[in-house]
């Protein structure tokens, strides 16, 4: 088992290490002239106006949390659909139930207006 | 070359290491490419020339832009988090290389009598001759895909410009709903392949002369997966993110040179991956005449497969136009959602009666 991982930690060592040698590289490089403007969030050449993190659209929030939902919900079809074979009309029918109770959490999302972007 | 360490064999870290190198540098120098590609391809579509000057019809152009990037100023806006500025472009960048370690890109070659599985993760056991790859190969892409986001919505925030903040706003909601489509399309493969395993999957469809691939079978999947991917690495008609006409660079919008290319880097490292991964579960991954008996033709059917489908992203580029946020969602959650679904309930049923 192992020997299957091992590979993996080598790879994502090479990768954070690519990644950092190139930002300390560039930014060890590349010239640096302070100007207070520069340094300015852009907002189409004005002046900013306020704060960058400002509250944002409760859709968001809405989004993640139904992500989360359904995304376990996916995740739980995983397991089942590898022993799809093995576990027959048992299996068929009560993945048959848990989808069908999917289904209506998702149809109540959906008539909530909880999917709508307008 | 008897030297066991941790249980396995010399000849395995060499495989080991010569691997990694290869994959990383094949990632590398395919999303250098894929930059000068997009650009020729979508020139050429538009009756243009695309890059010219710079080498033979501008073949150093990925060259010199990476130069370029590399020695130009690197801005810290002032009101920005610092660490988590700093810290973005690496957690966006490293998911996207790292996703490629499961991927199978071919048989397994023997290299001085030792018998080497060209995929980074797997090795072959000396005593039972049985090729070992991760079993829940399919989990680990989809987990490392979804580190990627912490990356753009961590550059979004730390950057403290309203442009960056929406970019990255968006970026989260689109690729997580996205996500959960693209998790359910590929159950219905699983359904049929009954294993996680890249490696055994990939081998289930190696009969009947490409008949046996999952694109045939699981059509529905098939095309719902390659629309939910391009979705959620946010190509075009999906690049919500970044448009340009609307967020100007989107969440790398205070992102300047090389923190910036990591990014792009990303953007397109995710997109050989997504492909690959496409090519795998459907498209028979390395499989193709003659593969098995001359094994180092499945490393070209392999790549030969991944950049159609990379072409094929460059050109819905050139012919699409973008969509609109709430059409995004709306196709999202109301469309790929409930489809999904029924596929696999009827791939089920299907399944069951015959």
């Amino acid at each position: 088992m192992l020997g299957a991982y091992l590979p993996i930690l080598l790879l994502v060592i090479v990768a954070i290490g690519f990644g950092l040698v190139s930002l300390v590289m560039s930014s060890l490089i590349g010239p640096k002239k302070f100007s207070v403007l520069k340094m300015s969030p852009y907002e189409s050449g004005c002046e900013p106006v306020g704060t960058g993190q400002e509250r944002f659209s409760i859709k968001f929030y809405l989004i993640a949390m139904l992500f989360i939902l359904f995304d376990i919900e996916a995740v739980f079809l995983y397991p089942w659909a590898i022993l799809y074979k093995k576990l027959g009309m048992f299996g068929l029918i009560e993945m048959g139930i848990f989808i069908v109770i999917l289904f209506v959490g998702y149809i109540y999302v959906w008539k909530k207006g909880a999917l709508e972007w307008e | 070359m008897d030297i066991v360490i941790l249980g396995l064999p010399m000849m395995y870290y060499i495989a080991m290491v010569a691997k990694v190198l290869v994959a990383f540098v094949f990632v590398l120098l395919t999303v250098a490419y894929a930059t000068y590609a997009e650009r020729k391809i979508i020139g050429h579509m538009q009756v243009r020339l695309g890059p010219m000057r710079t080498g033979w019809h501008g073949l150093l152009q990925p060259i010199a832009d990476g130069v370029k990037l590399f020695f130009k100023e690197e801005i810290v806006p002032s009101q920005a988090s610092t660490f988590a500025f700093l810290i973005a472009p690496l957690i966006a960048l490293v998911p996207a290389f790292i996703t490629f370690a499961v991927i199978p890109f071919g048989g397994v070659i023997e290299v001085a009598g030792y018998k080497i599985p060209l995929q980074i993760a797997s090795y072959v056991d000396m005593a039972s001759g049985k090729v070992y790859d991760i079993n829940v190969g399919v989990l680990y892409i989809l987990a490392m895909s979804s580190l990627g986001v912490y990356g753009i919505v961590l550059a979004g925030w730390a950057s403290n410009s309203k442009y960056s903040l929406l970019g990255g706003l968006r970026a989260s909601a689109q690729m997580i709903s996205y996500e959960l489509s693209a998790g359910l399309a590929i159950v219905s493969v699983f359904m049929l392949s009954g294993t996680l395993s890249m490696n055994e999957i990939v081998n289930l469809q190696s009969g009947m002369g490409g008949f046996e691939w999952y694109a045939f079978k699981q059509p529905l999947a098939f095309i719902m997966f390659f629309i939910c991917s391009i979705a959620e690495i946010n190509r075009t008609p999906f690049d919500l993110p970044e448009a340009e006409t609307e967020l100007v660079s989107g969440f790398c919008t205070e992102y300047s040179s090389m923190k910036y290319a990591m990014f792009f880097m990303a953007e397109y490292a995710n997109m050989v991956t997504v492909c690959a991964l496409t090519t795998t579960l459907f498209l028979g991954g390395w499989n193709g005449p003659l593969a098995t008996t001359f094994t180092l033709l499945g490393p070209v059917y392999f790549v030969a497969k991944v950049y159609f489908l990379m072409f094929f992203c460059m050109w819905l580029r050139a012919t699409v136009p973008r969509y609109r946020y709430d059409q995004l969602m709306h196709i999202g959650w109301k469309v790929f959602i409930p489809l999904g679904l029924i596929n696999i309930v009827v791939t089920g049923i299907w399944n069951y009666l015959i």
